[in-house]
């Protein structure tokens, strides 16, 4: 899960060009931080379906699943173990 | 009377205990808006607020952001609603360039007032919410909008406004890169609401959801229209997690959806889309990009329910125009005739009215159109030039139109270089004189290139001194720390140096399609 954890921090820290003056932990919305924006966010599943070979829902489209490294890392390692089981 | 605050006042005559706002799951009443807007009103009246001074607000979509716009007005101020993605450079421009007296808003955004608020010599008092205490600090009164709420009571005084006052300052981007304040007074606000509700036909039992913020003039004419027929708005943040705004819409019976083409694309991708009960929904709006024709149909198809508006408009004078939802099918890419209340023509270069089938500049004639721009005679007298009255102005767009037989609008082209993405007006310049605030650039260009989901995106060219070196993603990252997200470029390319005009500038036509290095 750690090694989810630093994929996830890593694509949004290339990718989403974190601001020096923003120190972004692991809790943080991405949102309110202003690190990724609306449309962002459709970057952003495009990667984990790519990357994690997994299919994000549209009903799993939500903060809750999204909004921060801790929720991206938990739904990613909850969608992965739910794959490996089927 | 033709007051803004007075949509608050009749509604508050007629529903009290209807809900105003709905936002973060919590239903606001007219009375509950009223009672906060009043004691806003009276604690910027204590803190010296008067008739005539402005008031900024940098908060995000909610209660205290629509209590702070009505509360601005009854103590007789100018309300400026400031987009919260804002960073502290550009807010230290906009309160010294429109020499505001007070700001509101809310703790998290501390890092980005305090120093803006500290630059500001006229800025006296900082409303935040979110902070427990009052203190005061370089000088400035900071209060706490919490303890303000729980306040009694306190009578306000009248401040003496007449309509011809200003009601708002709307900071939009100019062709020149600063931003400049577009000055609203109470009638042209107030006659610009009324136009819209009459010909979209809202009335009390709407319930309008907004996820557009509301310094985006279309978001902020969302809370004036509920509150002008008495309807309700539902508040959201933004439209980054749709899902969330659909449950949202079905949960409480969503009658109007305002969008923009981008909101749109990302509705109409979500497969799921078919299983939400959104049969509530009775009118569409688009206006800021034009609808693609096929999109158009999806919407038409997915919403047969909805009567979709294609409509056009510039903050300087809101609306301009409406396409009647019938003839969608025989002028798909029309944005209509003028609204109600208001006369629009087309002119060639010299400014001579033009038959209905010409191509020309837009231009727009009604109670609508700004005073001017804040302190800027010079833009001013660009875009207000004499009508066919004595005395009177009318406004020049700076768009290009073509029209039909029956005078249906069909928008061709902007005179000047101003890049639309995501429905907002960017200007390249102001992106142009961030990127040469990097000591390592030497030259900068910025373009719009077409885009699926932004209309615009945008794209900067770079040229970097000698001797020095910085990739896109460090040139990225410097313009996070000074732009808004809507005017950070979508991409950079560096190269040895930028095409050139004979006169020696940089020559930004043909730009975007040289063959990249």
């Amino acid at each position: 899960m750690s090694d989810i954890r630093q994929q996830l921090r890593s694509y949004i820290e290339e990718n989403f060009i974190v601001s020096a003056s923003a120190s972004l932990t692991d809790s943080d919305s991405l949102l309110d931080k202003g690190v990724v924006d609306s449309t962002g966010f459709i970057e952003l599943i495009t990667y984990l379906e790519e990357r994690f070979a997994i299919e994000v829902r549209d009903d799993e489209m939500i903060p809750e699943n999204l909004d921060s490294i801790d929720n991206l890392t938990t739904y990613v390692d909850r969608k992965l173990q739910a794959a490996a089981t089927a | 009377m033709t007051f803004v605050h007075h949509f608050l006042d009749r509604a508050l005559d007629r529903f009290p205990d209807k809900p105003a706002v709905i936002s973060g799951n919590r239903h606001y009443s007219y009375r509950d808006i009223s009672e906060r807007a009043t004691r806003i009103a009276s604690a910027l009246q204590r803190a010296g607020v008067v008739r005539g001074d402005r008031v900024a607000i940098l908060l995000d979509n909610g209660v205290e952001a629509v209590a702070a716009i009505f509360g601005i007005m009854r103590a007789g101020g100018v309300f400026m609603v400031i987009n919260p993605q804002t960073k502290k450079d550009k807010l230290a421009y906009v309160l010294e360039n429109s020499g505001a007296a007070a700001l509101i808003s809310a703790h998290p955004f501390a890092t980005v007032y305090e120093s803006a608020v500290a630059q500001s010599p006229a800025c006296h008092t900082v409303l935040v919410a979110g902070q427990a205490d009052d203190h005061d600090k370089d000088g400035k009164q900071y209060r706490s909008l919490e303890r303000i709420f729980a306040d009694m009571e306190a009578p306000l005084s009248d401040p003496g406004t007449i309509d011809y006052d200003l009601a708002s300052l709307i900071y939009t981007s100019g062709s020149t890169g600063k931003p400049k304040g577009v000055m609203l007074s109470h009638i042209n606000m107030f006659t610009a609401a009324n136009s819209i509700a009459t010909y979209l036909g809202l009335n009390s039992d709407d319930r309008i959801v907004c996820a557009l913020p509301l310094a985006f003039d279309y978001g902020l004419y969302q809370v004036l229209l509920a509150f002008n027929v008495g309807a309700t708005v539902l508040l959201e943040k933004s439209f980054a997690f749709p899902v969330k705004v659909l449950d949202l819409m079905v949960r409480e019976r969503v009658t109007v959806l305002p969008g923009i083409p981008t909101i749109f694309t990302m509705l109409l991708n979500l497969e799921t889309l078919p299983g939400y009960d959104l049969s509530a929904l009775r009118l569409i709006t688009n206006t800021a990009m034009a609808l693609p024709v096929t999109q158009i149909a999806d919407l038409r198809r997915t919403f047969p329910q909805a009567r979709l508006f294609s409509m056009y408009g510039l903050t300087e004078c809101k609306r301009v125009s409406y396409l009647p939802p019938e003839q969608l099918d025989s002028r798909p890419t029309s944005v209509g005739r003028g609204m109600p209340n208001e006369e629009v023509w087309l002119v060639d270069e010299q400014g001579r009215r033009l038959p209905n089938g010409s191509t020309g500049e837009l231009v727009i004639r009604g109670s609508n159109v700004m005073r001017g721009y804040w302190r800027d005679p010079v833009n001013t007298a660009e875009r207000l030039k004499p009508g066919p009255l004595p005395g009177e102005v009318v406004l020049y767009s700076g768009d290009i139109f073509r029209s039909d037989d029956e005078g249906y609008l069909y928008f061709v082209g902007r005179r000047d270089d101003l890049i639309k993405s995501r429905g907002q007006r960017v200007s390249p310049r102001e992106i142009e004189d961030a990127l040469y605030l990097m000591p390592q650039i030497l030259e900068a260009a910025v373009v719009g290139v077409p885009d699926t989901l932004l209309g615009q995106a945008i794209k900067a060219f770079v040229a970097v001194r000698a001797g020095q070196t910085c990739t896109p993603r460090q040139i990225l990252a410097h313009c996070r720390e000074l732009l808004e997200d809507h005017m950070v470029p979508r991409e950079v390319i560096i190269m040895d140096s930028l095409p050139k005009t004979e006169s020696g500038k940089i020559r930004k036509t043909g730009l975007a399609d040289l063959p990249q290095p």
